[in-house]
């Protein structure tokens, strides 16, 4: 077996990092989510392949101008994402945790089964951000695109951050988080704030989407497994950890591209079980995550 | 009502086998006797699915893992060491309970959806594993040239469509009553006390971490025998089965059925198998529609439509008899 050389090991780790900022977005939508309600939100894949769908007709097919693009797109799964909420979570009232997880399944389902006629089954390729030849990092050739997707991770990652710090609707989704019955004390519409949570989590997985799209494609069924390697990530954190949610997403991305490239011959297929090797081990170790504090 | 009247605990089974014996009649097409016995094989998983969820009140994502260990590991036996299928399905149901009771200890001690999760991981492992056997099978799309369960000379192979039936069911049937016995056993009752409060439940004396175990392995056990039904049934299985949609499909028959309601499972998997059939026309869209049931069943009726009937046969039993309606949960049994 050869080992790969270490060009081959730097652009496996800048490859991991780029891929993991979109699982470090995905993560941090569960996030989200969960923090405002106690769900996972088995949805959250699809919110990212909307993003990239939404993208590639509007900028692709009807020619708007991609920045234009970028915010519609966004706005558009945002309201998606809000609907989601109204639809599927509020009327299921007193519902519990697992039929709401239920619920969320159901809706990842329908919104995949919704994407395959209307986008149909090919993947379609997306145009990058901006043209330019790939960069050239330690030997390793890094393609623009590749850059522009760990940019949108950090930006987005960032702006989340003030989002939470800074404004007051932030700040009342952080008092939710942290203890419901307290919050509706002080006079937060709790359940506003979880369609809040769902519409700020959908923004974030369009993000992701449209980020990773021109890398890997734009499919009907690219959420599935984005969604479940950031799910992982998320686990891996700490459920309920942000900032853990987006250092799991890194490090699974980087873990995962090491073991493609370190793996022998034939056995790179493997791949896709790497993050859920990491899930069932950080479950079994500590299933608090690497950064959760753990809770009764 | 049941302590009153054991008999009527089995009328509706009695109705169930009237039903298997006069269908093959009525449909007389040999697909049609296919379908169901596709329903049998899913009716066994669902009603393990249904234990652990509806009793247990533990979700599994990971179901169609088990189902693809019972039949990859009786077809690879069968095939490879040309051992009887009636040997290899017993020793594919003993692997995969190991398997299951191995996952089990620390997954189990995960609470809610991290068991959700951790299914799902494995459930995931399991598939990606299958879908690289081609060096153990010698083919890239599944497991070629499993031969048929046969007594004697008789061949239970897919041209004896009605044998396949019988068997399927036989055992389907086997496993309900054996279900029903469990629920209202003992270990039925400490499955609900886990279901209603862990704590509760632990106070009153039940092991939980026993039961959690108990009741996932033998949810697993059910998966791997329909697994190993499956595989002998036919002459190939692809590893597609058994991909997460497999597990999504099942939980979907569990709660359209209703969740802790043995007999939501048979009516999940008839609902569910024939649903595809019904709607050919869409058969690309089969699995939205999935999404929309499981959503609708889940805001709208939660308990299922099984719970939904029997909610309401009790209030019409409740009013002959002048009874106050009870819910199953809250009925406290004096014997045993």
């Amino acid at each position: 077996m050869d080992l790969p050389s270490l060009e081959q090991i730097v652009q496996y780790v800048i490859y991991g990092i780029t891929v993991g900022g979109i699982y470090a977005l995905v993560a941090l939508g569960f996030t989200i989510i969960y923090n405002a309600t106690d769900v996972i939100n088995f949805a959250q894949g699809e919110f990212v392949m909307l993003g990239a769908m939404m993208m590639v007709s509007l900028h692709s097919t009807a020619h708007i101008p991609m920045p234009i693009a970028f915010v519609l797109s966004i706005l558009i799964v945002t309201a998606i994402g809000a609907t989601f909420e109204r639809l599927a979570i509020n009327p299921a009232k007193n519902a519990s945790v697992i039929t709401l997880i239920i619920i969320t399944i159901g809706a990842s389902i329908f919104i995949r089964g919704l994407a395959l006629p209307i986008w149909g089954q090919d993947p379609i390729p997306a145009t990058p951000f901006s043209k330019g030849s790939p960069i050239s990092v330690m030997g390793a050739k890094i393609p623009l695109q590749r850059l522009w997707v760990l940019g949108t991770a950090v930006l987005t990652v960032g702006a989340v951050h003030i989002f939470y710090k800074y404004t007051i609707v932030g700040k009342a989704m952080r008092a939710t988080a942290i203890n419901r019955v307290a919050a509706r004390l002080m006079g937060i519409n709790v359940r506003r704030m979880v369609l809040c949570s769902f519409a700020l989590s959908a923004a974030v997985g369009a993000g992701a989407g449209m980020a990773i799209a021109p890398v890997t494609h734009a499919s009907y069924s690219m959420g599935a497994m984005l969604g479940l390697k950031g799910f992982c990530a998320a686990v891996l954190g700490g459920l309920g950890n942000g900032i853990g949610a987006v250092l799991g997403g890194f490090i699974i991305g980087v873990v995962e591209h090491l073991a493609i490239g370190f793996a022998p011959l034939g056995y790179s297929g493997y791949k896709d079980a790497v993050a859920f090797i990491i899930l069932l081990a950080i479950l079994f170790i500590k299933p608090s995550g690497l950064f959760g504090i753990s809770r009764k | 009502m049941n302590d009153k009247k054991p008999y009527l605990r089995y009328l509706p089974v009695m109705a169930l086998v009237a039903f298997l014996l006069l269908f093959p009649a009525i449909s007389r097409n040999r697909y049609y006797i296919g379908v169901m016995t596709d329903v049998g094989l899913y009716t066994i998983i669902v009603i393990g699915l249904n234990l652990l969820m509806g009793y247990a009140g533990q979700i599994s994502l990971g179901h169609a893992g088990f189902f693809g260990i019972g039949a990859y590991c009786s077809g690879l036996l069968s095939v490879k060491l040309g051992i009887s299928p009636w040997v290899t399905i017993i020793a594919a149901v003993i692997f995969t309970a190991g398997f299951a009771y191995l996952i089990g200890i620390p997954t189990l001690k995960l609470r809610g959806h991290y068991l959700a999760m951790a299914t799902l991981g494995f459930g995931e492992v399991i598939f990606v594993v299958l879908s690289k056997l081609d060096w153990l099978t010698g083919d890239t799309s599944g497991l070629l040239g499993i031969k048929p369960l046969s007594i004697g000379r008789i061949q239970f192979d897919s041209d004896f469509a009605i044998g396949q039936y019988s068997l399927a069911w036989i055992v389907a049937l086997a496993i309900l009553i054996l279900s029903l016995n469990i629920t209202d056993s003992r270990v039925g009752r400490a499955f609900r006390a886990i279901h209603g409060s862990e704590i509760a439940a632990s106070g009153m004396g039940v092991n939980i971490a026993r039961y959690k175990i108990q009741v996932f392995v033998l949810s697993a056990v059910y998966a791997a025998i329909a697994g190993g039904l499956y595989a002998h049934f036919r002459w190939f299985i692809g590893y597609p089965t058994f991909h997460l949609k497999t597990s999504i499909k099942l939980v979907t028959m569990v709660v359209v059925g209703g969740l802790g309601n043995i007999w939501g499972a048979v009516l999940g998997a008839i609902l569910l198998t024939w649903l595809p059939e019904w709607l050919t026309a869409a058969a690309e869209y089969d699995i939205m529609v999935y999404g929309i049931l499981l959503m609708l069943v889940m805001i709208f009726i939660p308990d299922g439509l099984a719970g939904r009937f029997s909610k309401l046969v009790e209030r019409i039993m409740s009013r002959d008899t002048g009874d106050f309606p009870s819910s199953p949960d809250m009925q406290v049994e004096e014997s045993d």
